[in-house]
């Protein structure tokens, strides 16, 4: 056991305290956004309608902002903080300065946002759909949320830059690496979101202009919006590649293929907005179609991130005497919630990105796109997949940075709340894929369309959607007491920060991966290929410019 | 670097896979024609009740195109005008359809219309409806407070 002695690296308690501060926003966010998710399924059920007044798409705009924003937000940049620390000797007092410099920025954005949201002035989801106009208070709160996340992810490339330099010619450590590589994709796609909001919906929404480019927006928001879930994504596979092989007790398949993978990922998660378009009548088909192309070529790092994570479990169970096809799976240590938690998530891919291939599917699309099909998908990749890899990292992680241990009562609380999150979205994410394909529609509060035979058909998913939204949120209410018990009660002690080391030792990464005027080349050189002419079509093209609307309803 | 022999396998099978798969998506789109909703025309969005063919909502006959029949849909926060229309069963028809104001859904549930209505641009697809029902038109994209009220109704009769 040459990890021994590794195993007892510990983060900075400095740096510690800044991932935990990432983690408080994180899951306080996850509550709050959980009870609204339980209450729109409970709205939609028809059974039940909201008291005081609150309205249904403002809930829909807490829920979405606080999960798909905050929460995987903070917990990102918090996690992978903390890996870049754990893996380089730790960050230095002016990578921390701006670590928090960053955190701050990212709060006060969000607390401003939701001040907006609250207020009924800004009930327009998180994927803002100009011409509806929020308050100006909201846009500049998004905008402080993404340059504090800029800020933050600079600490980590500040740390990466630093080791770089005290070990010339040296591979660095693959979790650093790939912390990296995520924020690199995550300030490269963030420009889309910051055009839009600083160039458009700002100036618009403070009357210095008076109408907005519809389409142009739009376009904007999903050249971010894509590569948004494969920041989700991409912690979840450091997880999967770096970490699970150590807690398992075996090794990394190939340390190469995952630097490889990732590289991959970073130049084909971007240049693919358009599939997120393609029933929108702006755009050419032509190049709808080739963004379809770029998109699935993330399909190849995922095959390479399948192939390798079943082999280091299969390695592993045949090295614990596992014999016949299947036998290695019986002896993986099912009993551990840092493995089991994040496997259900990782089980959970399968069916979630074989929906993806037919979001992303010129006309398959058109059967799906903005049905509640779409929904349901990623509550398979987003909301399973990641999110309990998620928890299972902070089931070792949290002890470890506040000094406790993961108890044996907590271990088991862990496991149950996975079983407990895996029914749930089987109900709900079942429901929304069966509801999708009858045509029911997403963002939709209940509604019977008129006595519509079809929409009477959608009400019994809804009413399963219902329950397994009810089932999830009792899945919160565990993991909001397995974080607290781990934050500030369990008992004090070391919990290992597990990084696994590649099985093939002799073999160094090639230094080619880490040269990055390379692949940010190789990066824009495909994103300007994908984008400059359609861009300039849809500018050129551009009808009159919308004014603003306010058509939810207000306080 | 190294690559594992059964890894090069999975690989190949599935970069094959995936050149088929992509064949197959593109030769619909571009050789039978069915590519998703791609109109590229634009219209004034403060003029659409002025503009051709959006002064007349409804179902038109038409001669000597493609198809039998325009099928003309103008969008508003939280209506479609018409709200119900008529359909003989085996019409080719071409839907067009706009917004007058925010970006809506145009969705008929249980067919492949489905597209976005956005402000300033004209939306078209051209499709047969085989089957007699009720076909609900409903709004599948988040347009405000009355979104989920949103909705019209296609009858198709023999």
């Amino acid at each position: 056991m040459a990890n021994s002695t590794t195993a007892k690296v510990k983060v900075d308690p400095r740096d510690a305290k800044l991932s935990m501060a990432h983690f408080f926003v994180a899951f306080s966010a996850l509550a709050l956004g959980g009870l609204m998710g339980l209450l729109q399924t409970l709205v939609r059920s028809g059974k039940w309608e909201l008291p005081w007044g609150i309205d249904y798409y403002q809930i829909l705009t807490v829920h979405g902002v606080l999960m798909g924003l905050v929460l995987t937000t903070f917990f990102i940049m918090g996690f992978q903080y903390a890996a870049v620390s754990r893996t380089t000797g730790g960050h230095s007092n002016a990578a921390r300065r701006t670590g928090w410099i960053g955190f701050w920025i990212m709060l006060v954005g969000t607390l401003m946002a939701a001040t907006m949201v609250l207020l009924k002035e800004a009930s327009v989801l998180y994927t803002f759909y100009a011409p509806l106009k929020a308050h100006w208070i909201f846009y500049l709160g998004l905008t402080f949320v993404i340059v504090g996340s800029w800020i933050d992810g600079a600490a980590q490339i500040m740390t990466y830059a630093k080791w770089r330099k005290n070990n010339p010619g040296q591979p660095s450590p693959l979790l650093s690496f790939m912390a990296v590589i995520n924020t690199v994709m995550w300030i490269i796609a963030t420009l889309g979101v910051a055009a839009t909001v600083l160039f458009q919906l700002l100036p618009w929404s403070l009357g210095l202009v008076d109408t907005v480019d519809v389409l142009v927006s739009r376009t904007l928001f999903w050249y971010f919006g894509h590569p948004l879930v494969y920041f989700w994504l991409l912690p979840a596979y450091m997880c999967w590649y770096a970490i699970i092989p150590k807690i398992i007790g075996g090794k990394i398949f190939s340390d190469s293929l995952a630097r490889l993978s990732f590289i991959l990922f970073l130049l084909f998660s971007i240049p693919v907005g358009f599939h997120h378009q393609l029933t929108e009548p702006g755009i050419d088909p032509a190049w709808k179609f080739l963004q379809v192309i770029l998109t699935f070529m993330v399909i190849i790092p995922s095959l390479m991130t399948a192939f390798s994570l079943f082999a280091t479990f299969e390695r592993y169970g045949r090295s614990k005497g596992a014999t016949g096809l299947f036998g290695w799976f019986k002896v993986l240590p099912w009993g551990d919630a840092r493995f089991t938690v994040p496997f259900i998530g990782m089980a959970s891919f399968i069916p979630a990105g074989a929906g993806g291939i037919i979001n992303a599917s010129n006309q398959m699309d058109q059967v799906v796109h903005n049905t509640i099909w779409v929904t349901g998908h990623f509550h398979l990749t987003a909301a399973t997949s990641v999110v309990l890899t998620f928890f299972g990292i902070s089931y070792w992680l949290v002890p470890h940075l506040t000094g406790r241990k993961l108890t044996k009562a907590m271990n088991k609380l862990g496991i149950i709340q996975a079983w407990v999150w895996f029914i749930g979205m089987a109900f709900m994410s079942g429901a929304m894929h069966f509801q999708g394909l009858l045509g029911g529609p997403r963002r939709s509060a209940f509604s019977t369309y008129g006595g519509s035979k079809q929409a009477a058909e959608w009400i019994p998913y809804q009413i399963a959607q219902a329950v397994g939204g009810t089932i999830l949120f009792i899945g919160i209410i565990l993991v909001i007491i397995i974080f607290i018990n781990l934050a500030f009660f369990a008992p004090k002690g070391e919990e290992e920060f597990p990084v696994a080391v590649a099985e093939n030792l002799e073999e160094k990464a090639p230094m080619v991966f880490e040269n990055w005027k390379l692949w940010l080349g190789i990066a824009a050189a495909l994103i300007l290929f994908a984008y400059t002419i359609p861009f300039i079509d849809i500018i050129q093209n551009a009808p009159p410019g919308s004014k603003g609307f306010q058509t939810w309803s207000k306080w | 670097m190294h690559m594992h022999k059964f890894e090069k396998i999975w690989l190949t099978f599935g970069i094959s896979a995936l050149v088929v798969f992509l064949t197959v998506v593109g030769v619909s789109a571009f050789y039978l024609g069915n590519k998703p909703p791609s109109c590229l025309t634009t219209i004034n969005v403060d003029k659409v009740d002025q503009t051709k063919p959006f002064d007349k909502p409804g179902l038109h006959k038409v001669e000597g195109k493609d198809w039998d029949y325009e099928l003309v849909y103008v969008a508003a926060a939280f209506s479609y005008n018409p709200l119900k229309v008529e359909v003989p069963v085996g019409a080719k028809v071409k839907v067009i359809a706009t917004t007058k104001d925010v970006v809506h859904g145009f969705e008929v549930a249980g067919t492949n219309i489905n597209m976005m209505l956005e402000p300033g641009y004209v939306s078209e697809y051209t499709t047969t409806f085989d089957k007699t029902g009720e076909y609900l038109i409903v709004c599948n994209e988040y347009c405000g407070a009355g979104h989920h009220l949103m909705s019209s109704m296609i009858e198709v009769v023999k």
